[in-house]
């Protein structure tokens, strides 16, 4: 399994050949290039979240000022609430987190970590991002047709998303669904190659344990993907043909069950968590070890640790359903896995914290990043036992609570680590230092806000504030003074934090092209991406790279320098 | 604690709100120390000059006994928790009281409807007071309800009492509370169900016996026909798409 193919490096090799004299078409839009790819992947992703926030930006605006025109949107109606928030949320997993954390690092950050020329299946890589591009068109489609988009909610529970009689948007829930079906195929398609070109193409020398931890969160979330994956894509199937060819799989009245949906979806939804949850840890992993020059404590634990969260989160499904009507014994059994398995997270986190005692920390912008994914995912990790105990959910289901809660495990997963892991891998994919200045303005500006959006809706949550509820001005007991202040605090922050990635996307742009040069390892690390050039060829590499040791020998007694990259010889 | 938030006015909330506190306990002593250690250790170990970190691996046993004995203490946590979480709810949800009286709950795009079983005490019989959008009931009295919706799913909530339950179409729940403080309470729906869902609320409004037996004469005066009609007329979402 080690071993490493040279007939495929060799084969691959021709065709990096044929791509010499690319034009731009082929090389920006056409290409088989993984880091490419994965850079595609990426900036969609960041191009879908900027819509995605815009989309929070208007419906919190339309919470702290009901009835007030949104400055750049207008008033917003009932409907369109209903669609800004089944959108947002649906972008912001399925287009921005997914695609930047899988697709994005995986693509990029895979060949690179372990010595390989390019993805196994090239075109399978490239086929994946069109359809991916495709989906998010399909998407945007969607909001624009007659009656506008969907706005069933993102877990789009029938019958409500099977009739267009009771959701009043015949297209937009159709495309809605045309594009969710499209996108998992599409990382269906980059799945299997993340999981095959890990176990095939690894430089010699690179054992199993030798794989830097990030690699090991993409292959495993890929596959607890492609295992959660399969009900959901027939159920959306059989949804879809409930919608236009008048099936009734869901619909009650003429035998289907609506609750069947709810299994199918969550099923899938909740391992889902991890699977975005999972690259995210591994990113933090290895930033954090660079900066804090110390090997990963405990990195085989945190492996198994890994394994065992993708295994248990098979079986916590029904934790969104405690009150959905499913027999109540059922209820008990779920409470236990879900407490179950803030066990290995916990243990994550400790391992995590654990890794900085004896360290030499420098707080470069990536590592403020990698840090602060720690000390917020943190609060979203303990707030997840409230949800578990089903007796304290039979009261904060689907009420703002929940809404804080899942945000601040999303929030660090898709904004903070994907931040540490762009400021990180920067260098290596232009060539080029971002700004540190701009990069700390932007870093204290995004996480302040942050903590000012979401810590008054826990609150407004535990006031039991119901969720999707387009003006709070029509029940009494939520329309408290106090209330008010929380919804209004909650979106000036949201308006601050936007502001304050303008200083972001200016750096980026900027350094991209004019920002200093940097050679191949400016941050004096390990791993194999860092042997290869800034940014690296096509085919990564002039000679393979051989793996010596495993890749966080940092600060090793009785050396001179406080790194030992993974392909040097003694 | 979270009565300060918001009303606690049936049997089971002040259990829902105690699990509340026991969650806050246990879980918050841990966030704080796990934070409080994250930082002591970030201001601890800065990068100074001429200093190299440690070579720690984690293999360790004098170390690694500070991820151990935390995790059988979480572990312990949890146990706790779980213990109590499913108390609470097997409460609410698993047992079921014999019932005082028994009422209808009816939930449709985007309004409430109940009936209450009126003097003769039995559902479905003539003397059925129906009622939109405003539910009454006595203090002290157990009641049972059967949830239903005509559509889609919607959920019934009633924050004060801690209660939500959702209504599927093609099924009947029954579920159960006991209100304890008089007074008028909201019930929200909280599945998203169309474009009428954040205006489909409605009054739970718990009298003293008196108040109750005063409001049941007044209604069951009414024919029922009248009832219906005004079941009919459902208000619609307070602005168009
Ligand atoms: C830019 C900062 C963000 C703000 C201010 C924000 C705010 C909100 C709010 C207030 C809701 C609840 C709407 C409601 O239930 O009525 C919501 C829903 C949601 N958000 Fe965010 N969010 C942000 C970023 C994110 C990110 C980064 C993710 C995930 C990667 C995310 C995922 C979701 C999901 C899945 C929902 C549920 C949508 C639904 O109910 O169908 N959000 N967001
Ligand atoms: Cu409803
Ligand atoms: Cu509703």
């Amino acid at each position: 399994m080690a071993q490493h193919s040279h007939e495929a490096a060799h084969v691959a090799g021709a065709s990096h050949d044929a791509h010499h004299h690319q034009n731009w078409f082929q090389k920006y839009c056409w290409s088989t290039d993984h880091k490419m790819i994965g850079m595609q992947y990426m900036f969609t992703g960041m191009a879908m979240a900027l819509l995605g926030a815009f989309m929070a930006y208007v419906f919190r605006m339309q919470l702290a000022f009901p009835g007030h025109a949104v400055p750049g949107f207008g008033l917003v109606s009932p409907g369109q609430y209903n669609m800004l928030i089944t959108n947002h949320g649906s972008i912001m997993i399925f287009w921005v987190a997914m695609p930047v954390l899988i697709a994005g690092f995986g693509n990029f950050l895979i060949p690179l970590m372990i010595g390989a020329d390019d993805m196994v299946f090239p075109r399978l890589n490239r086929l994946s991002y069109q359809l991916f591009l495709l989906s998010a068109l399909v998407l945007i489609a969607s909001l624009f047709v007659q009656n506008g988009g969907f706005g069933g909610a993102w877990t789009a529970y029938p019958p409500l998303s099977a009739d267009k009689h009771y959701n009043l948007t015949p297209w937009g829930s159709s495309l809605w669904l045309i594009a969710v079906v499209l996108e998992f195929v599409a990382f269906l398609l980059g799945g299997i190659n993340f999981i095959v070109t890990s176990m095939n193409s690894r430089a010699p020398g690179m054992k199993a344990f030798d794989v830097p931890i990030v690699v090991w969160t993409i292959v495993i979330a890929s596959i607890l993907f492609l295992a959660s994956v399969g009900p959901l894509v027939a159920g959306a199937i059989m949804l879809l043909f409930d919608q236009l060819l008048g099936t009734s799989f869901f619909n009650p009245t003429r035998g289907g069950d609506p609750v069947l949906w709810q299994h199918l979806f969550w099923f899938f939804g909740h391992p889902e968590v991890y699977v975005v949850m999972l690259p995210a840890m591994g990113i933090v992993a290895e930033v954090m070890t660079v900066f804090a020059r110390k090997k990963l404590f405990a990195y085989k634990t945190v492996i198994y640790t890994i394994i065992a969260t993708g295994v248990l989160s098979f079986f916590v499904w029904a934790h969104h359903q405690f009150v959905a009507g499913i027999d109540p014994r059922m209820a008990n059994v779920f409470t236990v896995t879900t407490l179950l398995i803030s066990i290995p997270v916990a243990e994550m986190c400790f391992v995590y914290i654990a890794t900085l005692y004896g360290g030499s920390i420098r707080l470069t912008t990536p590592m403020l990043w990698a840090l602060a994914f720690i000390a917020e995912f943190l609060i979203g990790g303990v707030t997840g036992i409230y949800l578990g105990s089903s007796g304290l959910d039979v009261f904060f289901h689907d009420t703002y609570f929940v809404v804080a809660h899942f945000h601040y495990t999303f929030f660090p997963i898709a904004i903070i680590a994907v931040m540490s892991g762009v400021t990180f891998w920067f260098p290596k994919m232009f060539g080029r230092q971002l700004n540190e200045f701009w990069g700390k303005v932007h870093f204290w500006g995004t996480i302040i806000p942050f903590n000012g959006i979401f810590i008054p809706l826990f609150i407004l949550g535990a006031a039991g504030e119901h969720r999707r509820i387009f003006d709070y001005s029509n029940f009494e007991h939520m329309s408290k003074p106090w209330m008010i202040d929380m919804r209004i605090a909650a979106t000036v922050s949201l308006v601050v934090m936007l502001a304050f990635q303008i200083p972001f996307l200016i750096n980026f742009v900027w350094s991209m092209f004019k920002g200093p040069k940097v050679g191949k390892n400016p941050w004096n690390a390990n791993t194999l991406e860092w042997t290869a050039d800034s940014p690296p060829p096509h085919g990564n590499w002039a000679v393979m790279p051989e793996v010596h040791r495993g890749p966080y020998e940092y600060s090793v007694p009785g050396r001179e320098r406080d790194f030992w990259p993974q392909d040097e010889k003694v | 604690m979270l009565d300060h938030l918001i009303a606690s006015a049936a049997s089971f909330s002040g259990d829902v709100d105690g699990l509340f506190v026991l969650i806050t306990v246990l879980v918050g002593v841990w966030f704080i120390a796990a934070e409080a250690m994250f930082f002591w250790l970030i201001f601890r170990f800065r990068a100074k000059d001429g200093e190299k970190a440690q070579y720690v691996t984690g293999k360790e046993k004098h170390l690694k006994k500070w991820i151990n004995i935390p995790h059988a203490l979480v572990l312990v946590c949890d146990v706790v928790i779980i213990v109590a979480a499913i108390r609470v709810w097997v409460t609410i949800k698993q047992t079921l009281p014999p019932a005082d009286r028994t009422v209808r709950v009816v939930a449709q795009q985007w309004a409430w409807t109940f009936a209450d079983p009126g003097p003769d005490q039995k559902l479905d019989t003539p003397d059925d007071i129906r009622t939109t959008d405003e539910l009454h009931v006595e203090v002290g009295k157990t009641y049972h309800f059967l949830l239903e919706s005509k559509d889609v799913v919607h959920s019934f909530f009633v924050p004060a009492f801690r209660l939500k339950q959702d209504a599927d179409p093609g099924r009947i729940y029954t579920g159960w509370f006991k209100p304890t403080k008089t007074g008028s309470y909201d019930i929200l729906c909280a599945e998203i169900c169309g474009i009428g869902h954040g205006v489909m609320g409605a009054l739970l409004v718990v009298d003293t016996p008196e108040a109750f037996q005063a409001w049941e004469q007044a209604h069951a005066a009414e024919t029922p026909a009248e009832a219906a009609s005004a079941t009919e007329s459902t208000p619609a979402p307070a602005a168009g798409q």
